[in-house]
C-alpha cells in the first residue's frame, strides 16, 4: 500500500471540496483532493444554475453567503480567471399578502446579519424586472449585492489555483474505505491507492451519507432530485435573479436569471420532493416550469430553451448545511448543502480551513455552532 | 425585386413547382418569395446569403445545416429570433438580419394547446426510407403506430434524390428516382388506418419516464410507446479549415435541400469536398441545376462513392482531385475562393501543390454520422426500442428501406403478432444493399464489333444493383457472379430496345448501333441535364467512361426514354473505332474551370473554427489538450465549445479528432453528456393554455 501521506485528504472535488482544498493549500498543508469524476465540478457543481446570494433566513448562511459573494466578486481582479460573475442582485417577488408578510418579517434579521436587502413595492419591482406580469404584483425584496457566476468555471478556477499552491487532485478515483486507529483515521483507501492522512474532510455532496459511514458517522443527508434548464442568449432583459416562492400544483418555488452570456437559466422545486440520485431527464419538467415562468414573465414564451438537465440537492433535515468535526478526531464534514454548495462553498472553504488548522475566528465559531451536526434541526430555512 | 431572380426555372428532372408569390421584407427592403418555402430559401432566391453577424466575434453567419439542427441561419422573423430554415414564408413577414444578440420583444408566444400524453403500440421517429418501410409493415398488420417527422412531407432525404435508385427492381424500386419512391410510400402510408402520421413534428427528447417528447404543430405532446423505432437518419460531418464557417460553405445535404426541394439557384460556381456518394451526387445535382462545378477533392487515393457516380461527373467535365483536400475557404463576408492542396499518405498537405479557384459555394461532404442519440437514451431508460436505417449504420437508402421492413416485422413479432415469418433472404439482401461497393475490375474493352446493335456495359465495380439485367426483355444481360453484386455481362442478341440504357442508375450503359452506317455508327447515351442543352447537329466533346476525351461526336436527335420519365436518350454519331468506348460528352468547358494563376495565401490550420456556435478555434482547443485537459466538459467550461445551440452535434467529432491528432488515446477522453432538447424550442410551446387552438 504505497500511497503518500497528506496533511489533509478532501473527499470530493466539487463546489465545496475544491475551494476547501484551495484554502487548506493556502495554509501550507499538503492536500490531496479525490473525486470519482473525470474533472473538477463534474458531480453536481455543474448542475447548479449559478445563482449566488447572501439572501438567506439563517444568520450563518447570510455570513457564509456574504463571504462567498466577496470571493466571486473579486476573483477575476485578484486571480485573473473570468468566472462569469454578474452582480445582478436577487429579488423575491410577492403576489399575495402572505408572501409579502414573510419577507417583511425576514428582512430585519437579514439586515442585522449584514445583508444589504430591503422591501420594494410593485412599481420598483416593475422597474427592476421590466416586463414582469403586473397583475396582482405587490412587490418583494431586493438585495443588490447578490449575483451569479458560472459554477463550472469557478470550480475550475479554484482547482487551478489550488494546484498552483501544490494541492494534488486525483480524478476517476473513488474512495472505498478508511482505516482508523486510536480514534483517528489513519488511511483513506480508494479503488486505486491508499493514502496516509492528517485531516479527512467529507465534501462528498450527494454521497455524504455513504462516505460518512466509512468513518463511522451517520450524517442525515438525503439527496433529492431537481431539474434545470438554459435558453438561447438574448440581449439583457433584467438584472436580478427572480425568485417566486409561491406553491402551485406540482411545484414549490422556482427561479430564473439572465447569465452574463445573455442566456436565461431556470430551475423549479418539485412538490412533493423527488428523493434519490436520479439525474435522468423527465418529460414533465418543461411543462411544469414553463407555465409558471411565462405567467410571471410573459415574453419568455418566445425564448428558446436550449438544454435541460437534472441535478441533486443533498438535503439536510432543516435546509442548512452541516459543518462539523464528527466521530474520529480528524474527521470533518462539510455536507448537506441543500443545493447551495456553489453559492456557499467559497465561504465554507475558508471557515473549514481555519477550523481544521485551529485558527477559527469568533464569527466562524458562531457559524460552526449554528451548523453543527447535533443541532435540533427544528427551524426550517424559509428561503431555501 | 422579383422572386424569380435566383430560381431554378427549368430542371431536367424536377417539375416546375406551383408557386404562390407572397411579399415580405428583409431589413426593410421589399421582396417576394414562394409561400410556404423556408424563409432562408426565400432569401437565397434573392441572392442574400449573409443572415447576420455572430455576437462573439462579428463573423458573418449564414446557412449551414438547412435542417433545423444548428442555429446559424437564425433571423428575426416578425420580431422573434427563429431558425429561418424551418420557418415557412408567409405574406407580409418582416425579416431582419441578426446582428449580435437578439432583443426579446414583448410579443405573444406560440399559440398552442396544453401538453398532452398519448399512447401508441409503436412510435417511429423519422419518416425517411427506413421509418416508412417499417410503418408499412406495421400498418399492414393493423398495429397502431405513430410516425413522426420534422418535415412537412414524408420521405426524409428521398425527397432530395433526383437520381435513380440502385439495388434490385423487385426489392427496392431500383431504377426509380428517390423523389418518386417517397411519393409512392407516403401515399401508401397515408391510406393506412392504423398509422397516424405526424409531420412537422420535432422530437425533443426521450425521457426517463418512458415517454418521448414531440413538438407538434399544436403543442407539446408526450408519447408513451409500447415499442420505439429510431429511424432518425444521419447528420453530415464537418471538417475544420480556415474559413469553414463563411456563408457559402455548407453541407451537401443542405445544398440538396436548397436546390432539389426548394429549387433555388443558390450558387453559380461550386467546389465539392468529398468523393463519397453524397459529394458525387451533390456535384451532379449542381450540374443538373445549371451550375458550374469547378472541381471535387477527395483525400483518399480514390473516391469512396460508387465508381459510376464519380465517372458520371467526370464525363460531364468535372475535374476530380483525389489525394487532395481543402486548405482554406477565402472571403470576408461571403465565400469568394477556395484553395486545395495535394496530401501525402498521412493526409498532410504537400507544399507547392496548392491550387485556388474563385467560387461562391463550397460543399462539404466528408461523410455522415448516425443520429442515434434517441436510441441510446431509450436503451438507457429501459424503453423497448430498435434502430433502423442510417441511425443504425450509414448506407444507401435502398438498404435503409430493407432494414426498415425487417425492423417493422421484428417489432410486430415482439408485440405478439403471430404468423410473422422473416425469411432469411431478407436479412441477406439487407446486408448486400448496405455494401458501399466491392471490388473494382480493370476496364474490359468492349467487343470489337463493327456491325449490328449491342449494349456496352461500362460498369466494373461490384455494387448492389441489377436493373440492367431485369429490364432486358430478352434476358440478354446477366452475371456469372452474385445476382445483384456481380459485374453485368451482355450475352448477345440485342434488338436495340434501349431499356438497359434508360434504366441504369449509374448512366453506365450505352447502345452502339452500326445498322444504318458502319462508317458513322450511332451511340445512344443517357442524359439527365436537360434537353435545352442539346441542338440537332451540335458537335460535342466525347469522352470514355471515366471522362477521358476521345474525340468529337455529333448530336443526331434525342428522345425521352419511355417509362423512365426524365431520362433523355441522346443519339451521337461518331467514328467506328471510338463508338464502343464513347459513354458521354462534356457540358463544362475546361477553360471555364481553370484555377487561378497563383494560389491564394492560406491562414494557419489552427485558425479554423471548430465550434461554430460559440466560435472556438482549433488552436484554442489544441492548447488545452496540450495542457492536459481530457474531459470535454472541462474543455467546454474553459472555451465554451459545445455550449451552443446545436448541443455539440457538430463540434464533438471535430474536438475528438484534435485529441487524436495530439496522440491522446480515446479511452482517456470523457465526452459531453447528452441532454435534451434535441432542437431548441420556445418556452411557450410547453405552456399552452386551454383556450389555445394550436398553430397550423
Amino acid at each position: 500500500m504505497g500511497g503518500s501521506n497528506y496533511d489533509a485528504v478532501v473527499i470530493g472535488a466539487g463546489s465545496v471540496g475544491t475551494p476547501l482544498a484551495m484554502n487548506l493549500a493556502e495554509k501550507g498543508l499538503r492536500v490531496l483532493c479525490l473525486d470519482s469524476n473525470p474533472s473538477a465540478g463534474q458531480g453536481n457543481n455543474k448542475c447548479a444554475i449559478g445563482g449566488a446570494r447572501a439572501t438567506h433566513s439563517e444568520p450563518a448562511k447570510v455570513i457564509l453567503g456574504l463571504r462567498s459573494l466577496e470571493i466571486f466578486r473579486s476573483w477575476e481582479r485578484e486571480h485573473g480567471d473570468d468566472i462569469g460573475w454578474y452582480q445582478g442582485g436577487y429579488t423575491y417577488v410577492a403576489y399575495d399578502g402572505e408572501t409579502m408578510d414573510l419577507f417583511r418579517s425576514n428582512v430585519p434579521g437579514q439586515q442585522q446579519a449584514g445583508l444589504d436587502i430591503r422591501i420594494i413595492d410593485a412599481g420598483e419591482m416593475m422597474e427592476l424586472v421590466p416586463g414582469i406580469n403586473p397583475d396582482g404584483l405587490l412587490g418583494g425584496t431586493w438585495s443588490p449585492g447578490d449575483g451569479s457566476a458560472s459554477p463550472m468555471t469557478s470550480c475550475y478556477a479554484f482547482c487551478r489555483r489550488a494546484r498552483g499552491l501544490s494541492a494534488e487532485f486525483r480524478f476517476r478515483e473513488r474512495v472505498t474505505g478508511m482505516e482508523a486507529s486510536g480514534g483517528r483515521i489513519t488511511r483513506v483507501m480508494t479503488d486505486r491507492e491508499s493514502y496516509g492522512c492528517g485531516a479527512v474532510i467529507n465534501c462528498a455532496g450527494s454521497f455524504a451519507l455513504e462516505v460518512g459511514r466509512m468513518a463511522g458517522a451517520e450524517l442525515p443527508v438525503y439527496p433529492e432530485s431537481h431539474e434545470a434548464g438554459v435558453t438561447e442568449p438574448v440581449k439583457r432583459l433584467f438584472d436580478p435573479m427572480v425568485v417566486d416562492i409561491r406553491k402551485a400544483p406540482g411545484s414549490a418555488n422556482y427561479y430564473f436569471y439572465q447569465h452574463d452570456t445573455g442566456q436565461v437559466v431556470f430551475c423549479i422545486t418539485p412538490d412533493p420532493p423527488v428523493p434519490g440520485t436520479d439525474t435522468d431527464e423527465t418529460s414533465g419538467f418543461l411543462p411544469l416550469v414553463a407555465l409558471r415562468m411565462t405567467d410571471l414573465y410573459p415574453r419568455l414564451g418566445n425564448l428558446k430553451v436550449r438544454r435541460t438537465w437534472r441535478g441533486i440537492y443533498p438535503m439536510s433535515p432543516d435546509g442548512s448545511p452541516i459543518l462539523d468535526r464528527v466521530g474520529p478526531d480528524n474527521h470533518y464534514v462539510a455536507v448537506g448543502m441543500c443545493g447551495q454548495g456553489f453559492m456557499l462553498g467559497p465561504g465554507i472553504g475558508e471557515v473549514m480551513a481555519r477550523f481544521i488548522t485551529g485558527q477559527e475566528t469568533g464569527e466562524d465559531r458562531q457559524v460552526l455552532d449554528e451548523l453543527r451536526l447535533d443541532r435540533q434541526f427544528t427551524s426550517e430555512e424559509a428561503l431555501k | 425585386m422579383s422572386s424569380r431572380d435566383k430560381r431554378i426555372l427549368r430542371h431536367p428532372i424536377l417539375p416546375e413547382p406551383e408557386v404562390r408569390e407572397v411579399g415580405f421584407t428583409f431589413n426593410g427592403a421589399e421582396f417576394t418569395g414562394a409561400e410556404g418555402e423556408a424563409v432562408s430559401s426565400a432569401l437565397f432566391a434573392q441572392g442574400i446569403q449573409v443572415f447576420g453577424h455572430h455576437h462573439a466575434d462579428d463573423s458573418p453567419q449564414g446557412m449551414f445545416c438547412a435542417n433545423g439542427q444548428c442555429s446559424q441561419c437564425t433571423l428575426l422573423i416578425d420580431g422573434v429570433p427563429l431558425k429561418s430554415c424551418i420557418v415557412p414564408l408567409r405574406e407580409g413577414m418582416a425579416v431582419k438580419s441578426l446582428e449580435g444578440l437578439p432583443e426579446l420583444l414583448e410579443l405573444p408566444g406560440p399559440d398552442v394547446r396544453p401538453p398532452v400524453e398519448v399512447s401508441a403500440s409503436v412510435l417511429i421517429l423519422g419518416g425517411g426510407p427506413s421509418g416508412m418501410a417499417a410503418a408499412i409493415e406495421l400498418g399492414e398488420r393493423g398495429i397502431d403506430t405513430i410516425l413522426v417527422d420534422d418535415k412537412d412531407r414524408l420521405g426524409g432525404k428521398l425527397v432530395l434524390q433526383t437520381h435513380k435508385f440502385f439495388g434490385s427492381v423487385a426489392d427496392c424500386h431500383a431504377g426509380t428516382r428517390g423523389i418518386r419512391i417517397a411519393e409512392m410510400l407516403e401515399t401508401r402510408i397515408r391510406g393506412m388506418d392504423s398509422v397516424a402520421v405526424w409531420t412537422g413534428s420535432v422530437v425533443l427528447g426521450v425521457y426517463s419516464d418512458g415517454t418521448v417528447g414531440v413538438r407538434c404543430g399544436d403543442g407539446f405532446r408526450t408519447v408513451r410507446p409500447g415499442y420505439l423505432l429510431v429511424a432518425t437518419g444521419a447528420r453530415e460531418k464537418s471538417l475544420p479549415f480556415p474559413g469553414c464557417t463563411l456563408p457559402g460553405v455548407y453541407g451537401a445535404g443542405a445544398f440538396q435541400t436548397l436546390v432539389n426541394r426548394d429549387m433555388v439557384r443558390c450558387a453559380e460556381r461550386i467546389f465539392v469536398l468529398g468523393g463519397g456518394n453524397v459529394g458525387l451526387i451533390g456535384a451532379y445535382h449542381a450540374l443538373q441545376a445549371g451550375m458550374t462545378v469547378v472541381g471535387l477533392a477527395e483525400a483518399m487515393p480514390c473516391c469512396g462513392g460508387y465508381k459510376v457516380h464519380a465517372d458520371k461527373i467526370k464525363r460531364l467535365g468535372v475535374p476530380v482531385f483525389t489525394n487532395h483536400t481543402v486548405l482554406a475557404a477565402h472571403g470576408g463576408e461571403k465565400l469568394r475562393a477556395v484553395t486545395i492542396a495535394g496530401v501525402d499518405s498521412s493526409f498532410r498537405p504537400v507544399p507547392g501543390t496548392e491550387k485556388s479557384w474563385e467560387v461562391d459555394t463550397l460543399l462539404v461532404a466528408v461523410g455522415l454520422d448516425p443520429v442515434d442519440e434517441f436510441y441510446r437514451k431509450a436503451l438507457k431508460f429501459g424503453i423497448r426500442a430498435m434502430v433502423a436505417g442510417d441511425s443504425e449504420e450509414i448506407a444507401e437508402a435502398s438498404a435503409a428501406m430493407f432494414n426498415g421492413r425487417i425492423r417493422g416485422l421484428q417489432i410486430a413479432r415482439e408485440l405478439g403478432e403471430t404468423g410473422i415469418d422473416i425469411p432469411d433472404d431478407l436479412h441477406e439482401k439487407a446486408e448486400i444493399l448496405k455494401s458501399p461497393g466491392g471490388r473494382t475490375f480493370p476496364y474490359r474493352p468492349p467487343v470489337d464489333s463493327r456491325e449490328g446493335v449491342f449494349p456496352v456495359l461500362h460498369c466494373m465495380q461490384e455494387i448492389p444493383c441489377n436493373p440492367c439485367m431485369t429490364s432486358c426483355p430478352k434476358d440478354l444481360i446477366g452475371t456469372s457472379d452474385h445476382p445483384i453484386m456481380g459485374i453485368p455481362e451482355y450475352y448477345g442478341g440485342c434488338v436495340g430496345c434501349e431499356k438497359c440504357v434508360a434504366v441504369c442508375p449509374g448512366l453506365a450503359v450505352t447502345l452502339v448501333d452500326f445498322r444504318d452506317s458502319p462508317e458513322r455508327p450511332l451511340v445512344t447515351v443517357p442524359f439527365e441535364l436537360g434537353e435545352w442543352l442539346l441542338r440537332e447537329g451540335m458537335e460535342v466533346v466525347a469522352t470514355d467512361w471515366e471522362g477521358l476525351v476521345i474525340g468529337e461526336a455529333v448530336v443526331r436527335g434525342w428522345k425521352r426514354a419511355a417509362g423512365y420519365g426524365k431520362t433523355i436518350l441522346v443519339k451521337l454519331e461518331t467514328r467506328p473505332e471510338t463508338a464502343a468506348r464513347l459513354v458521354g460528352f462534356q457540358v463544362q468547358d475546361p477553360s471555364d474551370i481553370e484555377p487561378l494563376e497563383k494560389p491564394l495565401p492560406v491562414p494557419l490550420p489552427d485558425d479554423a473554427i471548430v465550434c461554430r456556435c460559440e466560435r472556438v478555434s482549433a488552436g484554442e482547443i489544441r492548447k488545452h489538450v496540450r495542457a492536459g485537459i481530457r474531459d470535454l466538459n472541462h474543455l467546454k467550461a474553459l472555451t465554451r465549445a459545445g455550449f451552443g445551440a446545436c448541443g455539440g452535434k457538430t463540434c464533438t467529432t471535430l474536438i475528438k479528432r484534435i485529441f487524436r491528432e495530439e496522440g491522446v488515446p480515446e479511452s482517456d477522453v470523457t465526452s459531453f453528456t447528452d441532454r435534451p432538447l434535441f432542437a431548441e424550442t420556445q418556452l411557450g410551446w410547453f405552456s399552452g393554455k386551454e383556450d389555445g387552438h394550436g398553430r397550423e
